[in-house]
């Protein structure tokens, strides 16, 4: 049983005739992340407008402060202007694309390399010492972790009486189904991990299992934390900046930013007496 | 001093500002995007009534400073961490003469802390050795992202970082504050990652880093670092408004920074004039950690004692009134200082 088949892929494999619509162009960047915060731009309000005309696509992006780390930037625009390339040659769509950064202080270095196609040591010349791949897996890992604690949380929710150290025998196919599950799964894919039903859930970017599992899931709690808080951060910036963008910002579950205090549903006596 | 139910708090504000970001002073349009991200920050995560029109934001000056930190906030002594940013602005960010001059007509209430940058290399060596003298610094303030010509950042554990560390050493400058936080520079990788601290703080172990906001966005990184590390701190700059905003957030930090590096290194700072400490204080009094959310202890009164200033005041060598001072707590050097603050039947607690 493979649970990715399961997912239901956000972005079409390939999307119907003309005419070419602004909704096409959304749709494909919902699968563009941002790789720190874990959500599509799209959700986070970070797509400014799309414009098809008969000529051209033109895409505009925004971002919470001017100084938003360059590589970070890059790496979403680069990603968008991906997905749409690869909509507009699925279509056999003639049209030129534009994808640009607005307001952000290497706008225009990001925005010549993007019209250049430079790639990202093209756009930033020396300074770039590396290529992005490792930033990506850096974040890709992070994702990974979060998802799995949200997981496994749920789990224990579920059924307070479980003990944790059982945790770290949870198979995939054991995970409920629903939003968790799949963006583990989603997330496990990315890395190239397993994500068939008997694959061990609580394991590393490696596919290694932990020694100590308490302790790996008190690491995934801080994890998924720090994520979560920048992801409220970033929202609240780009809302400041941008009045009205909140209105692009798709609601971000409750569930997923302070769930620790469901876990409180076990009886605790002497707690209560503590407090 | 800041009462409340009678019980007195040593406030020390560990990270302060006195900046010039006024549009004579910005040489590029990068100076006018920096103090606009900082109030933003400001206007995002400030109560309504604390938030200052922008004209007054660009710039306060010795006199409001003193009434701001001092006369209506509550700190006891305050600590100057400028940022010098000549890419851009003319005479830097922080304002180096007016800062100083103001802490040496304060010194029972001000510390003033400079900067350096390794790039200068050996010219920058003979400056740190003269600012040390001039200004008699006890500790700086390092800004890994700061512009340099073509260079856009550079690394604690960099070489010429490490002989910036031997003269610090030497210089008796033994607060080394670092920011880390939320992401506005780097290129490749990312300058605000911590693991240069991880790197110094084993190298010089004499040395106390404090890293400010604690490494937040990366704050499992800086508690898993701040672990191992018995000379690494974290400072609260940023992270304090969240009590407002976000107050169930704040709760996490706090539950995790106790679990992690324990009560003894944790430093409250407003980061004025990006905040001021007033409401900050008066706020993480009457704190606590929400009852529902039992997978953390609740945060003790010597606790805040400590965060609020206790800390900051043993790392300053600052003279706490005797009836105010507690004990450290008894907690191992390395490793999570207080597994007991969480609940061990809950998940990943123990």
């Amino acid at each position: 049983m493979t649970l990715l088949s399961e997912v239901e892929e956000r972005a079409p494999a390939s999307v119907p005739g003309p005419p070419l619509t602004e909704a096409h162009v959304r749709g494909v960047l919902d699968v563009v992340l941002d790789p720190e915060l874990d959500e599509p731009i799209t959700d986070l309000g970070f797509v400014t407008s799309v414009t098809v005309t008969e000529a051209a696509v033109e895409v505009h992006l925004r971002l919470p402060t001017s100084f938003c780390s360059p590589s970070f930037a890059y790496l979403m625009a680069s990603d968008s202007r991906d997905e749409v390339t690869a909509l507009l040659a699925r279509r056999d769509d003639p049209r030129a694309l534009v994808v640009e950064l607005d307001d952000h202080h290497d706008s225009p270095r990001i925005n010549a390399g993007l019209a250049a196609d430079a790639g990202y040591r093209g756009t930033f010349g020396d300074e770039a010492e590396d290529s992005l791949d490792e930033l990506r897996m850096v974040f890709r890992r992070k994702a990974h972790t979060a998802a799995a604690e949200r997981c496994l949380t749920g789990l224990l929710r579920l059924d307070p009486e479980r003990a944790v150290d059982t945790l770290g025998e949870v198979r995939l196919g054991d995970l409920p189904e629903g939003h968790d599950r799949e963006a583990l799964v989603r997330r496990r894919a990315a890395l190239g991990l397993p994500v068939d039903g008997d694959a061990v859930v609580l394991v590393d970017a490696e596919g290694r299992r932990p020694d100590d599992v308490p302790m790996a899931l008190r690491r995934a709690r801080s994890t998924r934390i720090s994520i979560d808080g920048n992801a409220h951060f970033c929202r609240g910036l780009l809302a400041t900046r941008y009045p009205g963008s909140e209105g692009d910002q798709a609601p971000r579950a409750e569930e997923a930013f302070v769930p620790l205090a469901s876990l409180t549903t076990r009886p605790h006596p002497a707690k209560e007496q503590h407090r | 001093m800041y009462t409340k139910d009678g019980e007195d708090f040593y406030i020390v504000d560990a990270h302060i500002a006195l900046w010039d970001a006024r549009e004579e002073n910005q040489r590029n349009i990068h100076g006018k995007q920096f103090i606009d991200c900082f109030y933003d920050y400001h206007r995002n995560l400030s109560p309504e009534s604390e938030v200052w029109p922008y004209e007054e934001y660009l710039y306060q000056g010795g006199e409001r400073l003193m009434k701001d930190v001092f006369t209506d906030g509550y700190a006891d002594h305050a600590i100057f961490q400028p940022a010098y940013l000549h890419e851009f602005y003319k005479t830097g960010f922080g304002q180096s003469e007016e800062a100083s001059a103001l802490a040496a007509a304060h010194p029972d209430k001000l510390t003033y802390n400079h900067n350096f940058d390794p790039r200068n290399g050996e010219r920058g060596l003979e400056q740190l050795h003269a600012d040390a003298e001039k200004y008699g610094l006890k500790g700086v303030k390092l800004y890994t992202a700061e512009w340099h010509g073509d260079s856009r950042g550079w690394k604690l554990d960099d070489p010429w970082a490490y002989r910036y560390f031997e003269a610090c050493r030497e210089l008796g400058i033994k607060n080394i504050h670092v920011h880390k936080g939320p992401t506005i520079r780097p290129l490749d990788r990312d300058a605000f990652d911590v693991a240069d601290v991880d790197h110094v703080a084993t190298d010089f172990t004499d040395l106390n880093f404090i890293v400010e906001h604690v490494g937040l966005p990366r704050l499992e990184d800086f508690c898993w670092i701040a672990t191992q590390e018995p000379n690494v701190y974290g400072g609260l700059a940023v992270a304090m408004p969240f009590i407002h905003t976000r107050p169930r957030y704040f709760a996490q930090i706090m539950g995790e920074l106790l679990y992690w590096i324990g009560e003894d290194r944790i430093l409250f700072s407003s980061d004025y004039a990006i905040w001021t400490p007033k409401w900050l204080v008066e706020a993480f009094v009457d704190f606590q950690i929400p009852s529902d959310m039992s997978e953390y202890a609740p945060i003790t009164l010597e606790q805040k004692k400590k965060i609020l200033g206790l800390n900051a005041a043993a790392l300053y060598d600052l003279d706490v009134p005797q009836a105010l001072r507690l004990p450290e707590a008894d907690e191992t050097a390395t490793g999570p200082r207080d597994p007991s603050a969480a609940d061990p039947d809950l998940v990943g607690a123990r």
